[in-house]
């Protein structure tokens, strides 16, 4: 059964109610509880727990700090192409938008990882517009195999793709997938995302299925915090999370929290979520899912992003510049998909992590491919 | 009495093993070690970068005073464990290896026929191979059959600090096998370290419950000593426990 099958069986509005009818004695149950399980979601993310959010973060804090120990792991984006055939409202690279393009070629791709490298980054996460004329497979499998021979983890953020591609790229070394529902309410997502091949809900929704399918290793899921009501959307995340390690086990489930900061292309999300929100979103998801990976990225601030080190978050992004060719030129006005808030150097990232008596880690598995020595 | 632990074709006093995982920093880490008087430490290769000499792991472990036992961890099947395990052998590591194949994620439990399909290969090639599994006494047998130098039950799921929840068959391993038995991964609390130990275990692996400890160093200290405390008892032959009270003073020799 796949995962629409799931979703289809929970009406938004009913879950809102459900969330919004949640009890004080309820919450009360919950501060006493050390297992918590799917059940817990509702009450985890309702209006009422915001009263003992700080008693249930630091619940949250303690788990994460059983299963990950005092580390935070490091990886950077790097950028390929801000060509895009969509016209999702709240992006940058909306084909709409009158803006310089760019993709990179394999060589000035290859000089960006170095820069990476260079840096101390072994994880890196390839992201682009999606546009098979400029992002297709055959420049994915070349890009992959040659930056194996460097990096531990090479993971995707790009248009989705069929399961056999996923496989293609996993043999020669893709180690995961990140994808963004953006939302889970099918309504808001029609509205959000009104040409490209984007447009189709279904088929977005079904990608951490099919990377799944493919065996790699990590499938990374999230939404885009400020376009449905946060609560809701929290509760649908968990249940495709809780679908994606039932079904595909051998697969890490991560989870990452993209929040829209900035008001740019005049879009103006139509939810707010306050910091508080988020603590909340990260403490419920964490508590559930004590294994879980979770991501948060220079989106946010460098006060937040400190505040929220081994509260829940068990990887950062650092240094990251949302540009094709942004690490090579820095500085230079090219168009970015989104703007980032914490603009600290991956050295200062990893400073104030071990300030925080935490390890930064930049490698966390080894490249099994292209090893000569072997 | 001399006690040490035999492995291989190496000797060691201490039989408190120590991984490397989930520490501050390595500074930390290497505190612990030394305060646990380790002698097998643990190194994870997702984690070190082998082909950097300054690698911040590998830096602050001391080769001359301590084996450093690479292990497979995140490895999902038996080929790419021999995979890794070759690798840490082409970078200059000694041909030991901790092998650790552990398909599913989040319990991190180990797959018993990638393991002894992986043991196999790597102790043909040479590697004394000291392979993580479940307390299943059987796969241990064919484990000692293949030539493996140890093996190392689970006492519960990595990194959870239930204690050793798995004691019966663990049991039954110490009965059946001809190798060391390491008692590995779950164990919370120096008791449960002494508990292994108590029961004959020939040493015992801990990382957890010392790395996220409130203070690590002493937490090491306070499991060397509960290592060494178990394995004292342990030589001394534990009496029986009885159903019903027996006097400390026996009563019989004043009737005489």
């Amino acid at each position: 059964m796949s995962f629409k099958k799931v979703l289809e069986k929970f009406d938004p509005s009913l879950t809102k109610h459900k969330i919004d009818q949640v009890s004080d004695e309820e919450i009360e149950v919950l501060l006493f509880k050390e297992k918590f399980s799917l059940d817990d979601l509702i009450p985890l993310l309702s209006p009422a727990a915001e009263k003992n959010l700080s008693k249930l973060s630091i619940k949250a804090k303690n788990k994460t700090l059983q299963h990950f120990g005092r580390t935070i792991k490091l990886y950077a984006p790097l950028y390929l192409s801000s060509y895009c055939r969509n016209s999702c409202v709240y992006c940058n690279f909306n084909k709409k938008n009158k803006t310089a393009r760019r993709r990179l070629s394999l060589k000035e791709a290859q000089k960006e990882a170095q820069i990476l490298f260079d840096y101390g980054f072994r994880h890196i996460l390839l992201v682009a517009g999606e546009d098979p004329d400029f992002i297709n497979r055959e420049y994915l499998a070349e890009l992959i195999k040659n930056l194996k021979t460097k990096f531990s983890g090479v993971s995707v953020e790009i248009a989705p793709l069929e399961a056999q591609e996923y496989l293609q790229l996993e043999n020669l070394g893709l180690d995961g997938l990140t994808i963004y529902q953006e939302t889970y309410d099918h309504k808001v997502y029609r509205e959000v995302h009104a040409g490209g091949s984007k447009s189709d809900f279904w088929w977005r929704l079904a990608t951490p299925e099919r990377g799944g399918q493919a065996k790699l290793r990590e499938l990374g899921i999230g939404f885009l915090l400020g376009l449905a009501d946060w609560r809701v959307e929290g509760f649908y995340l968990g249940m495709h999370a809780a679908y994606l390690m039932k079904n595909f086990w051998q697969s890490q489930i991560s989870i990452s929290f993209p929040r829209i900061r900035n008001i740019e292309a005049s879009f103006r999300p139509p939810q707010r979520v306050s910091d508080k929100n988020l603590l909340q979103l990260i403490t419920a998801l964490r508590l559930v899912f004590p294994h879980v990976d979770m991501t948060l990225s220079t989106r946010e601030c460098p006060a937040l992003r400190d505040d929220l080190i081994g509260v829940g978050i068990t990887r950062m992004s650092a240094g990251s510049k949302t540009s094709p060719g942004g690490y090579a030129n820095a500085g230079q006005n090219e168009s970015k998909q989104f703007s980032l808030e914490d603009h600290r150097s991956p050295l200062e990232v990893s400073q104030s992590i071990s300030s925080a008596g935490f390890d930064p880690v930049f490698k966390d598995w080894e490249r099994l491919f292209d090893r000569e020595k072997l | 009495m001399k006690d040490t632990l035999k492995i291989a074709d190496r000797e060691f006093n201490s039989r408190l093993f120590i991984g490397t995982g989930k520490f501050s920093s390595p500074a930390v880490m290497q505190a612990a070690v030394e305060a646990a008087e380790s002698e097998i430490v643990t190194v994870a290769l997702r984690r070190v970068d082998l082909d950097n000499p300054n690698d911040q792991i590998l830096e602050h472990l001391d080769p001359n005073k301590v084996l450093i036992l690479p292990n497979t961890s995140g490895a999902r099947d038996h080929t790419e464990a021999v995979r890794l395990a070759k690798l840490a052998a082409a970078s200059g590591l000694p041909k030991w290896i901790k092998l650790e194949v552990t398909p599913e994620p989040r319990f991190l439990l180990p797959d018993p026929v990638e393991t002894l399909k992986a043991a196999e290969i790597l102790v043909k090639d040479g590697f004394n191979v000291m392979p993580y599994i479940n307390a299943d006494p059987i796969l241990a047998k064919r484990l000692e059959e293949v030539g493996c130098v140890t093996v190392m039950p689970l006492g519960s799921p990595i990194g959870s600090n239930q204690g050793i929840k798995t004691l019966e068959n663990i049991k039954i391993i110490l009965d059946l096998v001809n190798i060391p038995v390491v008692v590995d991964a779950g164990l919370g609390k120096p008791s449960d370290a002494a508990l292994a130990m108590e029961l004959g275990a020939s040493a015992v692996l801990v990382n957890t419950a010392i790395a996220t400890a409130g203070n690590p160093t002493e937490m090491a200290k306070a499991f060397k000593l509960a290592v060494i405390a178990g394995r004292c008892a342990y030589l001394s032959k534990i009496p029986e426990t009885k159903d019903f009270a027996e006097a400390s003073s026996p009563l019989s020799g004043l009737l005489r």
